[in-house]
């Protein structure tokens, strides 16, 4: 496998990102959680905007993704399903553009302490070896 | 109001294809109402551009703005603010909008941001219907306020074409059959027997089948 490592941007909801923010983020890369993702939280996902996510492509990441609730427990009741549809509304996009839509996913985790909030930046450290760099990246005239 | 929606981005960037600087024009109207081409889509849009010239390899500067309406020669004039920014306006509006750039900038290139879809209302969250076809001679109050002209797929004026099945139309079955309804709520209000009256053959210029419209008023007119 290539040397090349993805600069990924993650969007969490503050109740699913509790793990990191009472570990830190030394003891999360202790437990496998990429060092090339960057986390942004926010009190909900149902708050991220399509123009947050896109700013981050536009701003240099390989990839993206957001983790809510789950759908049918969200804290704030639809929020995780807000940045579901705008999740969607940008794989649409993307593959309007001609860009692989896998470069932006959406999960929907447990609150709280889970081994899953490390093996879904995992997931998409290892998808976005593979897509390579972002196509918005290349070379201008 | 007016219901538009975002035209594919492939589409948009092949009309901005020789384009270095392009202005993304929002109309604070109808379309910002539907999630079209207000400001929160003018800002997606502009990301979009930006992005896909990115992947082109191609440079550009992509500017943001919108108009209270761009259907009024007066908020027209405020896109002097831009001026000399740009090498193209790409305008989230409705084809109104675009058609008032293009009347009254003659040497702007403007391209349209949107489908023009037709004029209704909010059906549900995220589901917009239309309601009425702008045809110029309006007989709802023959039909209980129900149009048949937009609401029918065949435009029926007197009565249903008896296809309907469980009151859903012949032609799409998801959509009610406007002429069950139009029956049932005349029924409720106790006038079923407007029904029977028979509507003359209709005269569709007003509708637009005679060539553009317009409507003047002489006392508003100076
Ligand atoms: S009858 Fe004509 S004007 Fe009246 S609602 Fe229907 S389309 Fe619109
Ligand atoms: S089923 Fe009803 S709405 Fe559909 S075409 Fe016939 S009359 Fe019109």
């Amino acid at each position: 496998m290539s040397d090349f490592i993805p600069n990924i941007h993650a969007f969490c909801c503050h109740y699913t990102s509790q793990q990191m923010c009472n570990e830190g983020q030394e003891e999360l890369s202790r437990e496998g959680f990429p060092e090339n993702v960057v986390i942004n939280r926010m009190v909900c996902t149902g708050k991220v905007q399509v123009s947050n996510l896109l700013k981050a492509f536009e701003e240099g990441a390989d990839g993206v993704y957001v983790v809510g609730c789950p759908e049918d427990k969200c804290h704030n009741l639809m929020g995780s399903q807000r940045a579901a549809k705008r999740v969607g509304a940008i794989k649409k996009a993307l593959a309007e553009l001609s860009v692989e839509p896998e470069r932006i996913e959406m999960f929907h985790l447990e609150r709280g302490f889970h081994p899953e909030f490390v093996s879904v930046a995992q997931e998409m450290d290892k998808r976005l070896r593979k897509l390579g760099l972002s196509p918005f990246k290349g070379e201008q005239s | 109001m007016i219901i538009a929606e975002r035209k594919p981005v492939e589409e948009i960037m092949h009309m901005v294809s020789s384009a270095e600087r392009i202005l993304v024009l929002g109309c604070r109207g109808c379309v910002s109402v539907c999630s079209a081409g207000g400001e929160r889509e003018v800002e997606i849009l502009a990301s979009l551009i930006r992005l896909g010239k990115q992947k082109e390899g191609k440079k550009a500067e992509v500017l943001e703005g919108s108009l209270v309406r761009q259907c009024d020669k007066e908020y027209i004039d405020s896109i002097d603010i831009w001026e000399g920014k740009y090498d193209a306006i790409v305008s989230m509006a409705c084809g109104v909008g675009v058609n008032f750039i293009a009347n009254l900038r003659p040497a702007t290139v403007v391209y349209p941001g949107v489908n023009t879809s037709f004029f209704g209302g909010s059906a549900e969250q995220g589901v917009w219907a239309e309601q009425c076809a702008g045809c110029g001679n309006c007989i709802l109050h023959h039909t209980g306020g129900l149009c048949p002209v937009a609401r029918c797929a065949k435009s029926l004026m007197n009565g249903p074409c008896g296809g309907s099945q469980d009151g859903k139309c012949e032609i799409h079955s998801e959509v009610p059959c406007v002429w069950q309804l139009i029956h049932d709520r005349l029924a409720r209000l106790d006038r079923k027997k407007d029904m029977l009256e028979v509507a003359p053959i209709r005269d569709w210029r007003p509708a637009g089948h005679g060539g553009p419209r317009k409507v003047k008023r002489d006392d508003l007119s100076v």
